[in-house]
């Protein structure tokens, strides 16, 4: 029983260790925003790694995922006669949570885990040793730029994951016949029911998953330790972690926003 | 790659109307320190440290690895370290660096606690370099890059300053004309060589090198000797060097102490090291296929 105790103490300590840690990491990464400037090229690489090299699949997850909405929630409502209301519907998920989430859930799985691997790889050949031996923090030149790029990326992805999802929806409520809304309707609907606040929210929220995204991915790097074995595992934790923390950080945000 | 592609672009525009565009750009339109000649690091009065190490212990977990090291190491001296594989040299150096905090003991460079913060008013008075057994050049850069990183992140000179001093420095190490490679096309004692250059473009006032001729071939080694012997008549800095390669270690060094679970068990010119009667580290020193011939025998 006390064995069990002090289990449940141990791993509860370690939680609130890696929690200080991180915000430890988070408060000098933040910090080294003002060196911004001169690591202009490095971010412009990181946001065309993220950006540019996720756009494609992220555009071809958002069509599929307005497609299935339309679908869905199309044939439901012509049962009721009301599937004039679609492109509301479809429109609010998207922008609220569907882009939002699903493109941030994308990036971790493909950008965040490659971030852990990366600065992981570095923390075990002794690169990262080194960089501080030239006088160069770690967070600044590696933590710093990927997250500026993250914070600007992932909100243009999400925009873009945001249209082309509106748009396969509505594709959808004019081809099937169950639906059969016209474009125009759809799109009349669609906005009338979207503000400005609403979409600044799900911006916001597509900046606050991309922060986490590359935070935990730096974050895990820096941790990693026992070779390449150790990479691996680095790559595992960041994905799991920041699936966790995106989904943790979207009701609180959605709670505080609505 | 992109990173490619940025510099390669970068080096071609140069020259043109656009050229100081891209190098603000490069230098992300933040001033240069140096303008013309002045340099905001004095790599004039390079001059070697004093260091000073007094009962530095560090354990992992239950394994004691150093234990109670004593060491003194003069201004402008050339130090080696040698000693069986696992007893903690390359972690005195990391010591030494500050990469790793001793569980106690003090380690003084020029008098003052490599762990306290440095009076921020005051100029730092020293730079010391590192050459890792591993080499650990960045993966990202090329050769070139590697070789420059510090001038540039630092921003110690100008664009085409720098550019020179990376051709001198990699013709120093027998690579000159190598800028452009990527790390993964080089071989294990390329790569060394390549840290070297790393770490000597930083004109530093202390250099540490961690097996610096493991994987070099003897006319190479040689070569790095001859380099190692100048920068010490010219620049008078401070090297200390952990090598398996008795023949480097005695030809160079001034002083040499050898190690032995994770103590200092002997210390002393080469001479005395060789005509040493502890029998550690004659049965180091007299083996068949790495040591140096015997004496009288
Ligand atoms: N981060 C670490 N965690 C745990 N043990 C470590 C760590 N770093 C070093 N050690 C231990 O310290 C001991 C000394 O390691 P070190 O790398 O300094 O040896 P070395 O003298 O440089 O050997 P070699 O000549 O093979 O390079 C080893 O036994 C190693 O297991
Ligand atoms: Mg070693």
């Amino acid at each position: 029983m006390i064995r069990f105790i002090t289990f449940i103490g141990s791993k509860l300590l370690n939680v609130a260790q890696g929690l200080g840690e991180m915000l430890a990491l988070f408060c000098e990464t933040v910090y080294y925003f003002k060196e911004a400037p001169r690591n202009l090229p490095s971010i412009f690489r990181q946001m065309n790694l993220i950006g540019v090299g996720t756009l494609p699949i992220a555009m071809l997850v958002a069509l599929f995922v307005g497609m299935v909405l339309s679908v869905q929630t199309g044939t439901q409502l012509a049962l009721y006669g009301t599937q004039e209301a679609i492109g509301a519907i479809v429109g609010m998920s998207m922008v609220k949570e569907l882009g939002p989430v699903m493109t941030s859930l994308l990036v971790a799985g493909r950008v965040g885990s490659a971030m852990a691997a990366e600065v992981g790889a570095m923390q075990v050949y002794e690169e990262i040793d080194a960089l501080k031996t030239l006088e160069i923090s770690p967070v600044r030149y590696l933590a710093m730029p990927r997250l500026i790029a993250c914070l600007f990326t992932v909100p243009a992805l999400v925009s873009f994951a945001i249209v082309v999802g509106i748009i396969g929806g509505g594709v959808v409520a004019e081809v099937n016949p169950k639906i059969n809304v016209p474009f125009t309707v759809y799109y009349d609907n669609m906005i009338r029911a979207l503000t400005y606040k609403e979409i600044f929210k799900g911006l916001l929220k597509a900046m606050v998953f991309g922060g986490i995204i590359a935070h935990v991915g730096c974050y895990v790097g820096f941790k990693t330790t026992g070779g390449a074995r150790g990479i691996g595992e680095s790559t595992t934790r960041s994905v799991v972690l920041s699936f966790l923390l995106i989904m943790v950080a979207n009701y609180f945000l959605t709670r505080f926003m609505i | 790659m992109a990173p490619d592609k940025y510099y390669k672009s970068q080096h071609v525009v140069s020259q043109g109307p656009l050229g100081s565009f891209w190098s603000k750009l490069a230098h992300g339109f933040a001033p240069p320190i140096m303008e013309g000649d002045f340099c905001p690091v004095n790599f004039s009065g390079s001059h070697g440290v004093s260091i000073k190490i007094s009962k530095l212990n560090k354990s992992f977990g239950a394994t004691h690895v150093l234990k109670d090291i004593d060491l003194i190491i003069e201004p402008g001296e050339t130090f080696s370290i040698i000693g069986p594989s696992g007893t903690g040299k390359s972690l005195l150096l990391k010591h030494i660096v500050k990469l790793e905090k001793a569980d106690s003991g003090q380690i003084l460079i020029n008098d003052h606690d490599v762990n306290e913060p440095q009076d921020k008013n005051l100029p730092r008075n020293f730079r010391y370099s590192m050459v890792f057994q591993s080499s650990a050049l960045f993966n990202s850069l090329t050769v070139g890059e590697n070789v420059g990183l510090w001038l540039r992140e630092n921003r110690i000179y100008g664009e085409v300053r720098i550019r020179r001093i990376i051709r001198e420095k990699l013709r120093l190490v027998g690579l000159a004309g190598k800028e452009e490679m990527r790390t993964e096309e080089l071989s294990g004692g390329m790569k060394k060589r390549v840290a070297i250059a790393r770490s000597l473009a930083m004109e530093p006032d202390l250099i540490l090198y961690d097996e610096p001729t493991a994987e070099l071939d003897p006319v190479t080694s040689d070569e790095l000797a001859r380099v190692i012997m100048s920068l010490k008549e010219k620049v008078k800095l401070t090297t200390i060097i952990v090598s398996h390669d008795l023949n480097f270690a005695l030809y160079l060094s001034d002083r040499v102490a050898m190690m032995h679970g994770g103590e200092i068990i002997a210390i002393g010119t080469p001479s005395e090291i060789k005509k040493s009667q502890n029998p550690i580290v004659r049965n180091f020193i007299y083996t068949t296929t790495k040591g140096i011939k015997g004496e009288g025998d």
